[in-house]
């Protein structure tokens, strides 16, 4: 960066630093949120109460089509080859054999591609989707062990697979990192999230660490995982001329026809990327390899292509959950009081992407302390670019910073919950904000009470037989996020109906389902006068079903474009109308028409607004405003896991036997579909704790255990029954008083059972994942 | 997948016959072969698909005679394998998935090739397995899942059957048919230790048919147990195949076999013969156990195994002693 870079980024930075005191200080009413949504009061509609997903009986007949169930004609089948080396150049490649095996329409490799630009890295634009920076098939550089270097199309897959198997490829391998100890010797960077250094000082932590009377410090330690989402990363591609459709699986339709076209040089109004059903994302489903390569190679063909990755090829091509070592220090008063946070350590990335793991950031607003010391550094290994995985930073950096507190309970001799609970915060401890909704201490007495956590014994104390048994538990936290660029449309019909169009998505955890019921409420309609549409890059916005802001997004999107709705209404209802003199804040959906909000009885229905005017329909679209309300409030979901454990004292074997999550995530919109994310969110969160972890072979940069047989994820006889229990406290600054649901309960699980473990036995462990060799 | 012939045999001759050539498989419920194909790991020319052949368990002077075709599911759920082999009944419903072992045949489960990462992936690692000389990624690479007994510096992978363990304890054999004729072997003969030619994985000659496998009378208490890393749909990290018979306080008749730990369902004769006439008590069992790991041999991340093998025998012996008791 040059003096004029700097100098720019230093005003960029000072101008950003007023804008956000001004936020801080702005009067509530002024911001998003200011105001509570009136939805909030609604007592007695669809929200809140438990509502199967519409999409259910489609998906138990098969009948709900995924992203690689849609014949086109003329179709070919892809298969990718992948390098063997994590660095260096091709040397030789040899597909003669492959190109002449049956029924092959072509193979590309970097030497007949067409040209395409970088791939738009995730967080460099708004709307940009790729898991890393590089470009596609332009060269012979190998950039990781397991990078695609060709891709054969044939008439069907079997034959595709086949030709696959016949390339010979050889290579120059360079000299690469692949090893942690390798990385961190050539030294390590300062790691950045959302554009903020992952560095935070306040106060002198060290000096207070050694002052203190009470105090943990230790190292932990989290390893590598992969994505394995139930359905494999796929795409069905085929170009219209100039234009690219895609069928894809996305947790990002717009992001990602935008990307493709930056990639291809064309309009983003050329690509239409669509999305209806997604078999989980969890962060993986943004812009990989595949679907370039997929554009590409039936821009080569000039046929559509199916490109359905093997479950090594997600492994090969799709980033998950970087490595993590971080050290955790607290300082305590004798009263249990921390006086010294300290949450510092390495993770590691690539040179091509901008994801640092960032554990650190459920530390910033976790607990009161007047010293703080955060800091992530970064070490680069040359491997596929880590990315995302539900809860990224939270999941993991629970692990560290509540396991610390577990043990820092044990040394003061009180009760980890207690402990938890005197330091609980009255404002953000590290931004100084006032927190939204905090019902945190409420959801750990609720959840206590209901697990028997009165039960819980010294450490080593309870045996049944083999079995040794344990309580833990661990706070987890995840904020409550509003991306910037939501949108939405309602087309509303004369016959009373309304239609909700947005470019969101539906992953299975019940998007469609919980919009539809919001929308119905919001609009005063019965559910089946109202549809949504949505997983499509040509409806409005630029929603990403990431980060458990969806359901934010869409709702703020929703009450805009209901704004504009409700103005155009009133307008067309003009004098004559019960609601003659009202302004769009005085009135709400209500009995299939608009009513004022404290008058009801002032009412006039859709149908006779729009006849009187004689209009078939009104369509409204808005965009949602600026998520300043991030900065003025401190947001957060917030959970109290509860793990009872059995470990077994011959064989190390550890077998969860209860789990309990008492979460606080302001109000429940729906309470079957909650209930299913957050005991998803847990069963992750034991696999993370029990057993998930990636073999990458340090000596060359290969992932191992490419394959479900080898990775293991939980089955289901390793999850035991898991409750769940809520607060159901609305947040009066967020859209229907809800906060996000889908990665809060990952976060806390992983230091639950640890800390659990430990209760059990008496043997800390700080390495995930807590496989028997450890506690033999 | 590389194309092949596909052909159905009708009666054991018949298959033989029809694995005349060269690179030809028997393919059984395909739940290993079939993934090694698509690896392109296996490539056989021709498949005879043997599952239409003897499918009878059947009982045979005390004990059973089990048709090769027979699938795991089946012969776990048998009545007689229930009640007087529940060592076998446990260790088939501790493998794979209801699913897998609704498929899989007896024949094909006992020749199932050995587990590796280094040997399943064709494309980036050194096997020799795969390629005889080339070398073997897994001995300083992740070998947590290894071999600690019976290793050699060309392999040190391990066999993953649940159900071969079982047998080895029975004393059971298996019955081959091949173009040489008929014969019988014991199943503990029948796999090979890795020596110089890890490719070569049992002792049937090419073409050589498992016909059924014949389990000789038990008359003592039985179990299986296995260790893993999650509640099921694991390999074994260790597994113990064990029969025992107390009389008079003293051990009378015992068998005890390990899975997890070699190339081979591995029987535990050491410590059988330091059990034999022993007393009954954890510190016998526990020096019967050393005196089988006597020459166990960790790898870099597997040592624990050795540990874990001793303890889960003391403890399956301790479980069948008090049974027995």
């Amino acid at each position: 960066m040059n003096i004029l870079e700097q100098a720019g980024e230093a005003a960029k930075g000072a101008a950003q630093g007023v804008l956000k005191k001004a936020i801080e200080l702005a009067p509530d009413s002024w911001l998003p949120g200011g105001r509570p949504d009136p939805l909030i009061h609604h007592q007695h509609g669809h929200v809140g109460k438990p509502m199967s997903r519409i999409d259910g009986p489609l998906k138990v007949k098969g009948a709900a089509r995924f992203s690689a169930e849609f014949p086109l004609v003329g179709m070919t089948y892809a298969a990718v080859a992948f390098s063997t080396i994590a660095k260096g150049r091709i040397a030789t490649l040899d597909i003669k054999a492959a190109a002449e095996a049956p029924g092959v329409v072509l193979v590309m490799t970097h030497l007949n591609a067409p040209p395409m630009k970088p791939t738009p890295l995730f967080m460099t634009h708004s709307k940009a989707a790729g898991g890393d920076n590089l470009a596609v098939m332009q060269d012979d550089r190998i950039h990781w062990n397991g990078q695609p270097v060709a891709v054969v199309l044939a008439e069907t897959q079997e034959q595709a697979d086949h030709a696959k198997s016949l390339i010979r490829v050889e290579y120059e391998a360079e000299p690469a990192t692949t090893s942690l100890a390798a990385a961190k010797a050539q030294g390590t960077g300062p790691g950045q999230f959302m554009g903020e250094p992952l560095k935070l000082e306040i106060g002198d932590a060290e000096a207070r660490l050694v002052e203190a009377p009470h105090k943990i410090s230790a190292t932990y330690r989290t390893p590598r995982q992969n994505h394995n989402a139930i359905e494999p990363h796929a795409a069905m591609l085929v170009w219209n001329g100039e234009e690219l459709r895609v069928h894809d699986s996305s947790q990002g339709v717009a992001h990602t026809a935008w990307s493709l076209a930056k990639i291809f040089d064309i309009d983003e109004k050329q690509v239409n990327v669509t999305s209806p059903y997604v078999g989980g994302g969890f962060g993986s489903k943004c812009l990989w390899q595949h679907q370039v390569l997929g554009a590409a190679a039936a821009k080569l063909a000039a046929r559509p292509v199916r490109i359905a990755l093997s479950r090594e090829g997600v492994f090969r091509v799709v980033g998950g959950r970087s490595l993590t070592e971080q050290h955790v220090a607290i300082g305590a008063q004798p009263d249990g009081r921390f006086t010294s946070i300290i949450h510092t350590g390495v993770t590691v990335m690539t040179r091509h992407n901008a994801f640092p793991e960032p554990f650190i950031v459920a530390t910033r607003s976790g607990y009161a302390a007047d010293n703080f010391k955060l800091d992530v550094e970064v070490a680069y290994i040359d491997m596929v670019a880590n990315t995302f995985m539900r809860a990224p930073g939270e999941a993991v950096g629970t692990f560290g910073l509540e396991c610390a507190i577990d043990e820092l309970a044990e040394e003061l001799g009180m009760d980890p919950i207690e402990l938890r609970i005197r330091n609980e915060p009255e404002k953000d401890p590290t931004e100084g904000t006032p927190f939204s909704s905090r019902h945190i201490v409420e959801a750990y007495r609720a959840g206590a009470e209901r697990f028997g956590w009165s039960q819980r014994t010294a450490p080593g104390m309870r045996r049944e037989g083999e079995w040794l048994v344990g309580m833990g538990c661990a706070t987890g936290t995840y904020p409550y996020y509003r991306m910037p660029g939501g949108a939405a449309r309602i087309t509303l019909t004369r016959d009373g109906r309304a239609t909700v169009a947005v470019a969101a998505h539906e992953m299975g955890m019940g998007t469609a389902t919980v919009n539809m019921s919001i929308a119905a409420e919001r609009l005063g309609l019965p559910l089946d006068h109202v549809s949504i549409e949505y997983g499509d890059s040509t409806l409005p916005g630029v929603i990403l079903a990431g980060g458990s802001q969806q359901t934010a997004s869409i709702g703020a999107s929703v009450i805009a474009a209901q704004r504009v709705l409700v103005t155009e209404l009133l307008k067309l209802a003009g004098n004559d109308s019960p609601l003659a003199g009202l302004g769009a804040d005085q009135v709400g959906g209500y009995d299939a028409g608009l009513a004022k909000l404290d008058e009801p009885e002032r009412h006039e229905s859709y149908a006779s607004i729009l006849s009187r005017a004689g209009r078939d329909e009104v369509v409204a679209q808005a965009s949602a405003p600026p998520p300043l309300e991030l900065q003025h409030w401190s947001m957060h979901s917030y959970s109290a896991i509860f793990c009872e454990v059995r470990v077994n004292a011959v064989t190390g074997e550890t077998r969860v036997s209860r789990v309990l999550g008492s979460f606080d995530c302001g109000r429940i919109l729906n309470p079957k579909t909650a209930a299913s994310q957050f005991r998803g969110g847990i069963i992750m969160g034991l696999g993370l704790a029990l057993m998930e972890e990636t073999e990458f072979d340090e000596r060359n940069g290969r992932i191992m255990n490419a394959s479900l047989a080898d990775y293991h994820v939980p089955v289901h006889l390793d999850v035991p029954p898991i409750e769940v229990i809520w607060t159901d406290i609305p947040d009066p600054h967020t859209p229907m008083g809800a906060h996000g649901v889908g990665e809060i309960g990952i976060t806390g699980t992983g230091a639950a059972v640890a800390n659990a473990v430990y209760n059990a036995t008496g043997k800390r462990i700080r390495d995930l994942p807590l496989t028997l060799d450890k506690l033999m | 997948m590389t194309p092949f012939q596909y052909s159905r045999a009708t009666s054991a001759a018949e298959a033989v016959q029809s694995a005349g050539l060269e690179a030809a498989k028997y393919l059984g419920g395909g739940t290993n072969l079939v993934d090694l194909m698509r690896e392109t790991i296996e490539r056989p020319a021709v498949l005879v698909d043997v599952t239409g052949l003897s499918a009878n368990i059947d009982e045979r002077e005390g004990g059973l005679l089990i048709g090769a075709a027979v699938r795991n599911t089946a012969l776990a759920e048998h009545r007689v394998v229930r009640e007087r082999y529940p060592v076998l009944a446990r260790a088939i419903l501790a493998g794979a998935s209801a699913q897998i072992r609704n498929m899989a045949t007896v024949g094909g489960n006992i020749l199932q090739r050995t587990r590796c990462a280094y040997f399943y992936d064709d494309e980036g690692s050194r096997c020799n397995k795969r390629t005889p000389g080339q070398g073997c990624d897994a001995l300083d690479g992740f070998n947590r899942m290894h071999a600690i007994l019976g290793t050699s510096p060309a392999c040190v992978a391990t066999h993953p059957s649940d159900m071969c363990v079982a047998l080895a304890a029975l004393d059971a054999t298996v019955h081959l048919e091949g173009r040489q004729g008929r014969r019988t072997l014991a199943l503990t003969d029948l796999h090979r230790l890795p020596g110089d030619h890890p490719e070569i994985e049992t002792v049937l000659e090419p073409g050589e048919l498992i016909t059924a496998v014949e389990l000789p009378p038990l008359t003592m208490a039985s179990t299986y147990r296995k260790v893993r890393d999650r509640a099921s749909y694991a390999f074994a990290l260790v597994s113990v195949a064990a029969a025992l018979r107390v009389e008079d306080g003293a051990v009378k008749a015992v068998r005890l076999a390990l899975g997890g730990v070699a190339h081979k369902p591995w029987r535990a004769w050491k410590a059988e013969a330091a059990l034999k006439d022993g007393p009954v008590t954890a510190e016998a069992f526990r020096a019967a156990a050393e005196a089988e790991l006597a020459d166990a041999a960790p790898l870099r991340d597997n040592a624990f195994k050795i540990e874990l093998a001793k303890r889960t025998m003391v403890s399956v012996l301790g479980e069948l002693a008090g049974e027995a008791a």
